[in-house]
Formats: C-alpha cells, structure tokens, sequence
C-alpha cells in the first residue's frame, strides 16, 4: 500500500511511469513529489513504487 | 615654503576604507546638475509633488525656482510644522580645541594661521559646561579643530564624558575618524555626528584643502556612514555655501544626506546651511552668490525634498533671518554662541582664538524669548535616556 | 501612452501592467479574459490532481503569456519552496509568486515567512514575486532578500473592497526601488487606476473580474483603467494648491 494525493493506493512494485499511464495522467502537464523530493520527468521509468511511499501529484489549476 | 601637495583622492594609511558606492553616487548627480535645464514648468511639477525625486529636488535649486520662493516657503512651513508641530530644538556649540593640522585657505583655525591655540583641561571644561547648563541648555556639540596629534580620541572621549555629566545630548563635530574611534565616542556618550563637506568639487576641494588628513576627500566624505556603522545616532550634513558652485553644492548635500536616510533608514538626518562668513586676518573672502534669498531657497528645497530632517541655521546668520527662517523651515538654532575656546569660562575672555565671527550674538534666553515670540515653542532635549 | 514605457520583472520586459488571475472562473473564458485584459502574465496554482482528469489550464492560456505560479496553500517557508519547485518542475519558467497564508479566516500573507521563501528561491534562481502585508521594514527585507517586485494587498484578499491600506502601498512605492504590484483586494476599475496614478507598477486582479456579470467586459475596463492610471502617472498630476496666504508672506522680510 502507497498513500497517493492522500489516498491508500494498491501499486507497488510497478514504475512510475506505469502508474500514470494506466491512470490516465497527462504526464507532460504534472509534476510528482516521492516521498517529498521532486522526481524529474526523465527519471519516471527508473522509479519503482514501494510499500509506504508517500506521492503527491499535481498540476496548475486556475488561481490568483 | 612650498608644501607638497599630496594626493587628495588616496587614502592614507591609517584611513579605513568602507565597502560603499555612495561617493560615486553623489557625484553623479553633482556632476549631471545643470542650472540651465530646469524650467517653470519643473518647479510647479516638483511643487506638485508630495514626494520628491531627485529631479524634483534639484529643480528646486534651479534659478528658475526663484520666482516660486514664497510658494516653496509656504509649503516648507505647512511641511515642517507637519513634521515638527512647532518645536524649535536649541543648542549651543562647545569649542574645547582649535589646535588644527590642516590647511584649509578659508578657516581661522587653519594651521598656517597665527592666532591663539588652546585645548581646554578637564577642569576648564567643566566651568565651561557648568556656566552653558545655567542657561537651561540641554544640547551640545562638541568641536574642535582638526588635530588628531593634540586632540586625540581619547581626549574627546574624555571631553565627552565630561559633557554628558552637565548635558543630555551630546554632539560632535571633529575630524573625521574610523568606525571603531565612532564606536567608542558613541560609547562616551556622543549621540551625533555632523562633518561638513565643505565642497562636493573634488578640484576645488584639493584647491582650498592645501595639507593634512582633511585633505582625503573620500575618507571626509564617508565619516558619515562610519558613524552610523560605529553606532551613532544621528548624522549632519553640509556644504560650506559659497566655496564653490553652490547649487552643485547643494544638490550634493541633499543627495549625500537623503542616500544615507535610503541606505540607513533609522539614522537621523541633520542639515546644515553655512554660508562664508569673514575671518580673522582674510578679508578676502566674501560669500559669492549666497544671499538670503538664494539660503532660504536652498532650505527649503532640502525641507520639501527630506520632510524628516532636521535643519540647523547657525550663529553666522543675522538675528533677523534666523526669526524668520525657524518660521519657515529650520527646526535647530544655536544659542549663546562662542566660537573661541573657553569663551563661556569669563565673560569677554578666551583661551583661544575663535573660528569666524558670528553675527548672531544673542544670549540663551534671548532667542529662547525669541522663539516664543513667534509662536513657537523653544525645545532643549526631546530624549528619553534608558 | 509612452511606446517605451514598459515594466521590467527579473530581467523580462513587458507592456501589460495588468497581470490577471485565473482563479474562480471557467478554463473556457480564459482566452477571451486574457485577450480583453491584454495581460501578458497569467496567475495560477498548483493542486492535486486526480486520475484521469482531462482539463487543463495550461491548455486555455493563448501561447506567448508568462506563467506565474503561485504557492497558495503554502502556510510555511518551507511549503512554498515545496511547491515552487514542483511549479519549476513542470517547465513553466522561472516566475514565482509567494503567498504564505497562515489564517484561514483572513488569508493575510505571513510576512515573516514570505521573507524566509523569498531569500532561499531568490539563492535558487527564481524570479521571485512576494505577495505581502504593506509593512516597510518587511518590503525592505523582501528586497534584501532578492525579490524582483513586491506584492502589497491593497485589501484581505478576494473582499473587492478596494485601496484600504492606500497611505501604506503609498510609502511601499516612494521608498522601495522595486517595482510595487498591487495584488488583492482591488474591486474595480476605478480602484486599480487610483493605485496607477499613485505609481503603483502593475495591478493584479482576480475576484474583480470572476464575480463580475460579464469577464471579458470587465477584463477590458480593467485594462482600460490601467492604462489610463499609469499615463496619469507618467503625465504628472495637476498640481493640488495647499490653501495660499499671500496677506502673510513668509518670505517678505527678504530684501530684493
């Protein structure tokens, strides 16, 4: 189990790349925070989701 | 003897040299100003204005603002009792030295001139003092001239202890000195820091200041900023008016004072307005282009340009123009002034040749009176010591 | 208006002084917003975002405007830097507004911490934009900092209640040589060309245009109203005469 945006996940042991392709992120338009450090797009296919990571995903919304 | 005259813009060994670009900056606009391009139409533009820039300020030096004087004026009055409801702040200097090492063609107590040296003993200083505080004065500015060889820090530390048993507040106007010799006066208990530039000219300040350490332009012209770093309070600012161009002048002195209150905003800002006054044993020296109505011009552009500064008008001002211009822009008048050395000890007696002659002779009460009579209300300290 | 007068942000030039929000409205008025406003910098913020969420902002803005994020939802130092960097992650240059809000009920900025981000993402090469209190010693530090603008409030924020700390944003553009961006608070046209013509740099608005009736109209008053505050500015105002008392001249008792 991994906590992603908050929420228990199921998705260890599979990239990250492959998370977000199967759950039908815009990868271009996020940026995604591991544990509290930045993983830079190039690195999402060498990055392997394991039990009790921590993921934020986020994208700019409309704000002032 | 031909003296060699040594190069005025080097520091000398002993001179501390701070990491600032404010003698560049000042320069700059003393070189850029130009009479000559200012019109009505800047003055009534700067009139407008309720901050002033630069450029607004220098308009107000222009010749053009002289057709505006009475409009400046009675916006430097609405400012300043703005600022300084109607206080009037006295004080009265204390010369305790006037041995001098420099060769300054326009100062009585330059070191070519043969007048009477004195340097007051702690004992002298104390009768000095006690017969000033009979008077009622609060405030003091310590001065002597220029000689680091026979009126070292120590002794003006000293002379400053002495002072601060009998006064509030304590000033001092000396030569220049480094960040740790500021620390340590402010320590004895000096709170104030007032070197006048003389000229903002660096060719003709090398031409009126032919020897000694006030020679070193630079090393004059950031005592102020040393004394703020060596922790004083407050610092003063001036040109001797008349020396040279004194719009450039004045221009300068505006620009030095309002970039220290920009790089150090709680440092008080003091201004002063001398004019040339006649000396001793040199006739031949007469103020140029600096009447009173080019003076009051210039006090109240410094006032519509620095609201919050203060702005002292000497002794070397007729009685007449100093009632007037304290109901116009000058907030700090001197009173019951010597300039000798010791000259409060015996009535009509003195140690020590005095620096110029001063024109108003009034006694404390005198002018006290004086300012009440206009209204206003005369200050002696404004400060609570903790 | 001056062909040269343009604002300079961290090294960019640009024309607009009218930086736009793009909170609180449809993503599909956007474009139309940002056409009418004539804006040439955009506002957002960064959020979590869900699985298979299609729309994005960054596919409405017109190409050719700056992004400016912003850290909204930041309530420490740290937080903003967090979320700078995941804004810088995303290849949007290097553009950051701060805002560190710790107060839920007024969402004033926490100048203490605004200060402490703005040192570190200054250091790191951000273009850094401080939403702030109009305090001047905090102005100052932000500058010490290296901010490259600061963003007083002229009200609480989304209020549209106009210039309440007026005499304060006042002090903010005499004394700070950097250029001063009102942000928060300004509710109408009127109110942004009041802080143009006191020589405020740009204005930033949001709330003003997203609850008004019509946004595109209101992005083009807005526009208008600064346009018309910084030629004022750069005109000089007519002169307002203090009350003249010629019978007691001050300066009579000088001889000609």
């Amino acid at each position: 189990m991994l906590t992603i945006n908050g929420k228990k996940v199921v998705a260890d042991g599979i990239t990250l790349n492959n998370y977000l392709t199967q759950a039908g992120y815009q990868k271009e338009r996020v940026a995604v925070e591991l544990n509290g450090s930045i993983i830079p797009h190039s690195a999402y296919e060498q990055t392997r989701l394991t039990d009790n990571d921590k993921i934020e995903i986020v994208q700019f919304v409309g704000g002032g | 003897m031909e003296e060699k005259r040594i190069d005025h813009m080097k520091y000398l060994p002993d001179m501390e040299i701070i990491d600032s670009t404010m003698l560049e900056d000042v320069l700059q606009y003393h070189d850029a100003f130009r009479n000559e391009d200012f019109t009505a139409k800047n003055v009534k533009s700067a009139l407008a204005k309720t901050h002033l820039e630069p450029q607004d300020f220098m308009a107000l030096l222009s010749t053009a603002a002289l057709p505006f004087l009475e409009e400046m004026a009675q916006k430097a009055h609405t400012i300043t009792r703005r600022h300084f409801g109607n206080s009037i702040n006295l004080f009265t200097p204390i010369y305790f030295a006037n041995y001098c090492e420099n060769y300054c063609i326009y100062c009585g107590f330059n070191s070519h001139n043969k007048i009477h040296r004195a340097k007051l003993s702690d004992a002298e200083l104390r009768q000095e003092c006690t017969n000033i505080a009979k008077t009622g004065l609060e405030e003091v500015l310590m001065l002597t001239g220029e000689s680091r060889h026979m009126s070292d820090v120590a002794y003006i530390g000293n002379a400053i202890k002495i002072a601060r048993e009998y006064f509030r507040i304590v000033g001092v106007e000396i030569y220049p000195v480094n960040v740790d010799e500021y620390k340590y006066l402010h320590e004895c208990g000096a709170d104030y820091v007032t070197v006048f530039q003389e000229t903002y000219n660096s060719d003709k300040y090398e031409t009126l200041h032919l020897a000694g350490h006030k020679r070193i332009f630079p090393y004059r012209f950031y005592s102020q900023e040393r004394a703020i770093l060596g922790g004083m309070r407050g610092v003063g600012f001036a040109a001797l008016l008349g020396l040279d161009d004194y719009q450039k002048d004045a221009v300068a002195t505006g620009m030095h004072a309002w970039l220290m209150q920009k790089k150090y905003p709680h440092a008080e800002i003091s201004l002063s307005c001398p004019r040339l006054r006649p000396i001793i044993n040199n006739d031949k020296i007469n103020p140029k282009d600096v009447h009173e109505k080019q003076l009051v011009q210039i006090i109240c552009a410094y006032r519509l340009f620095m609201p919050y500064a203060s702005i002292v008008v000497s002794s070397r001002e007729s009685p007449y123009f100093r009632n007037n211009i304290i109901k116009i822009a000058a907030t700090k008048i001197s009173a019951g002034v010597c300039t000798g050395i010791g000259g409060h000890i015996i009535e009509d007696e003195q140690k020590g040749d005095e620096q110029f002659e001063i024109s108003d002779t009034r006694s404390f009460d005198e002018i006290y009176a004086a300012v009440k009579s206009e209204h206003l209300q005369p200050v002696t300290s404004e400060y609570i010591y903790l | 208006m001056e062909t040269n007068d343009t604002f300079v942000l961290g090294g960019h030039e640009f024309s607009s002084r009218f930086i736009l929000g793009s909170g609180k409205y449809n993503v599909d008025l956007i474009k139309a917003a940002v056409e009418q406003a004539g804006a040439e910098i955009i506002t957002m913020a960064l959020r979590r975002v869900e699985a298979g969420q299609k729309d994005n902002i960054l596919d409405y803005i017109p190409k050719g405007i700056t992004l400016l994020p912003n850290t909204s939802s930041a309530r420490t130092a740290e937080e903003a830097i967090r979320i700078a960097h995941l804004s810088r992650e995303l290849g949007c240059g290097d553009f950051i507004k701060i805002e560190v809000m710790r107060d839920t009920k007024y969402l004033l900025p926490d100048n203490a911490e605004t200060i402490k981000a703005t040192e570190q993402l200054a250091k790191e090469g951000f273009i850094v934009l401080p939403y702030m209190y109009p305090d001047l010693y905090a102005a100052r530090s932000l500058r010490d900092a290296g901010a490259a603008a600061i963003m007083p409030l002229a009200s609480p924020i989304g209020t549209n209640k106009g210039l309440s700390t007026r005499d304060f944003i006042q002090i903010l553009i005499d004394e700070i040589d950097l250029p001063v961006i009102i942000d928060a608070g300004i509710g109408r046209p009127s109110q942004a060309c009041e802080a143009m013509e006191m020589g405020a740099s740009a204005i930033m608005a949001n709330t003003a245009l997203a609850t008004s009736g019509n946004i595109p109209l209101m992005a083009k008053a807005f526009r208008q109203a600064i346009e018309a505050g910084r030629a004022a500015y750069l005109s000089g105002l007519g002169r307002v005469r203090e009350t003249a008392s010629a019978s007691d001249p001050l300066t009579g008792f000088l001889g000609d």
